[in-house]
């Protein structure tokens, strides 16, 4: 089976090629999204591996929850291609990723979600078989719901850029990989088995994850809230 | 040769198959209006996630009606700018990306092109040079067209555009959003002239706009009393007055002193039937004629992106090999198209 995957949602793009179980890929930080990296990251690939996008089995992405527009990015490129080429598409947790890019058992996987909030999710990882502990939430650091075991790793920008906040008063962490971040890699370790097993979906099915659902106020709930129209 | 146009700029999802033989074959548009309404006014995020549900299912209904396969798209268009970068990149990141699966050039297109070439989609399409004034939600401009990707422009809103100035002074009369065409509709059964409303800049002697003052205008006489449905309709039917004699003038200034005979409009405000109306006879007036198109391709859409791009095609601007890398351009100065 060959897979492309792409994942946008941090500062860290990165495209990877799957080939029966071996997989290469490219990575790096860019200040502007990445827009103009990943098509000619994938051309890349595809010569290194001497295919071509004909050869190609399907698409994965990193679906979310993440920065808004780089998710919508992954998923933009993932859609087009896959329409294009008629394959099916196969959206992976940004989060799951992220727990199983860490090489960590446990993990306690938190993004920047700016606004004073983050993504965060709980993870027991065995081989590339990710479990979910505690489902995804968009919330404050204080608030989120931690492990409620010793001896997790906490994983991702989140720490970063809340560490203090999202630690105190919490079971003790076996440590912080604040550094680590999601990959297409990872998302293809995930996404392999999902394809094996018939879970992806159509092209237009294949939607980002965003957690945060409410992102603006109506009119009338402005007026409710005491504020202008 | 059959282009594939997908618009994504603001908050209508547009996508259109457009044959340099045959014509336009199929072309649909989701306006997200309604979704935006309750919120007053568009908010970029809500837009942006829309397009993304959007895209594929108008695309298939576009070729289905066209009678066409993906195999039949010889070349995509999509907007790459001015606009919402979150709402842009997303139909350029999916055409970009559906270009490199077929094979095929894929062109970033300027929505302002887009909608000043609009009027050549028509059956009776104007000749290269003709001035174009373009009146839309974001956008007041006049510009002289020589031939595609040559635009000079000659005078353009300092502040609010026509579009704008329709919307906010809507929303004073409390006729909620988008309230260009609700105003446009009370402004019928109203008497012009009750309210004596200023002429922004109408003899400044350049081809500049201004209307952000007569909003603030509206604003005071709306204040002076409790206004009665009369009343209203009576602000309305002079404020469409007042932005259309300006609008009209300064669009015929443009003609007579390139000595253009042919008018193209284009943009939403474009709509308008009073604008229409005065444009078409000013224009006879200097033996010349205006050029509109079609109602349904005034607002966003694709089909206005796959013909530009098309355009760009014949004429030979086929994008260099870029291997999919691609940036959108949410401020896109017109005149620094080439
Ligand atoms: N009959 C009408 N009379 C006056 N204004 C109108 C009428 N119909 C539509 N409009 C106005 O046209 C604008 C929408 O036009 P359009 O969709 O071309 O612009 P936009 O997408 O908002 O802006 P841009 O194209 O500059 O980014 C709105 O401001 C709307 O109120």
């Amino acid at each position: 089976m060959r897979l492309l995957a792409f994942e946008t949602a941090t500062r860290r793009p990165s495209v990877a090629l799957w080939q029966d179980g071996a997989t290469i890929e490219r990575a790096e930080e860019v200040p502007n999204g990445g827009s103009e990296r990943l098509l000619p990251w994938m051309h890349e690939l595809l010569a290194e591996a001497g295919l071509t996008l004909a050869q190609i089995d399907g698409i994965a992405f990193g679906a979310g929850p993440g920065g808004f527009t780089g998710l919508r990015l992954a998923c933009g490129v993932a859609q087009g291609l896959a329409w294009g080429l008629d394959l099916p598409v196969m959206p992976v947790s940004t989060l799951e990723a992220l727990a199983l890019a860490s090489g960590k058992r446990e993990v306690w996987a938190c993004l920047d979600a700016r606004m004073n909030e983050v993504y965060s999710a709980v993870y027991l990882v065995d081989g590339a078989a990710v479990q979910q502990v505690t489902a995804p939430v968009c919330l404050p650091p204080a608030v989120v719901p931690a492990p409620t075991v010793a001896g997790v790793w906490g994983v991702g920008d989140g720490f970063a850029a809340y560490g203090d906040l999202l630690i105190a008063g919490k079971r003790d962490l076996a440590g912080v990989r604040a550094d680590v971040c999601p990959t297409a890699a990872a998302v293809l370790r995930i996404a392999a088995p999902a394809f094996a097993r018939g879970d992806a979906v159509s092209p237009a099915q294949a939607q980002p994850i965003y957690v945060r659902d409410k992102v603006a106020f109506t009119t009338a709930e402005r007026i409710a809230r005491g504020g202008a129209k | 040769m059959k282009v594939l146009g997908i618009e994504s700029s603001c908050d209508e999802t547009g996508v259109a198959l457009y044959d340099t033989e045959r014509g336009l074959l199929g072309h649909a548009v989701h306006t997200q209006v309604a979704m935006h309404a309750a919120y007053g006014g568009v908010v970029p995020e809500l837009a942006s996630r829309d397009h993304v549900r959007r895209l594929i299912p108008l695309l298939e209904r576009v070729l289905a009606d066209a009678g066409c396969t993906r195999h039949d798209i010889d070349a995509i268009a999509y907007t790459a700018g001015p606009g919402l970068a979150g709402a842009l990149l997303v139909g350029a990141s999916f055409a970009e990306a559906l270009a490199l699966a077929l094979d095929i050039p894929a062109l970033p297109v300027h929505h302002l092109e887009g909608h000043l070439l609009s009027p050549l989609l028509g059956i009776d399409a104007p000749n290269f040079p003709f001035i174009a004034l373009l009146v839309s939600g974001g956008h007041t401009q006049l510009m002289r067209v020589t031939r595609v990707g040559a635009y000079q422009l000659l005078g353009e809103s300092l502040d609010d555009a026509a579009g704008e100035a329709f919307d906010k002074t809507a929303k004073l009369l409390g006729l909620g959003y988008p309230g260009g065409p609700a105003l446009a509709k009370l402004a019928e059964s109203g008497r012009p002239g009750r309210y004596k409303l200023p002429r922004p800049m109408l003899n400044s002697g350049d081809l500049s706009f201004s209307f952000s003052g007569l909003k603030t205008a509206v604003l005071t006489a709306a204040r002076a009393h409790e206004l009665t449905e009369a009343d209203r309709a009576d602000l309305a039917a002079e404020f469409q007055e007042a932005v259309t004699e300006v609008l009209a003038a300064k669009a015929v200034a443009a003609c007579r002193q390139h000595r253009l005979s042919s008018l193209v409009v284009a943009g939403g405000v474009g709509a308008n039937r009073r604008l229409r109306q005065r444009l078409d006879e000013a224009m006879a007036k200097i033996g010349g004629r205006v050029f509109y198109p079609e109602l349904e391709l005034c607002t966003d859409n694709g089909a206005m992106i796959a013909f530009a791009g098309s355009q760009r095609l014949l004429q030979g601007d086929v994008a260099d090999s870029t291997r999919g890398a691609f940036v959108v351009r949410p401020r896109w100065p017109l005149d620094q198209l080439s």
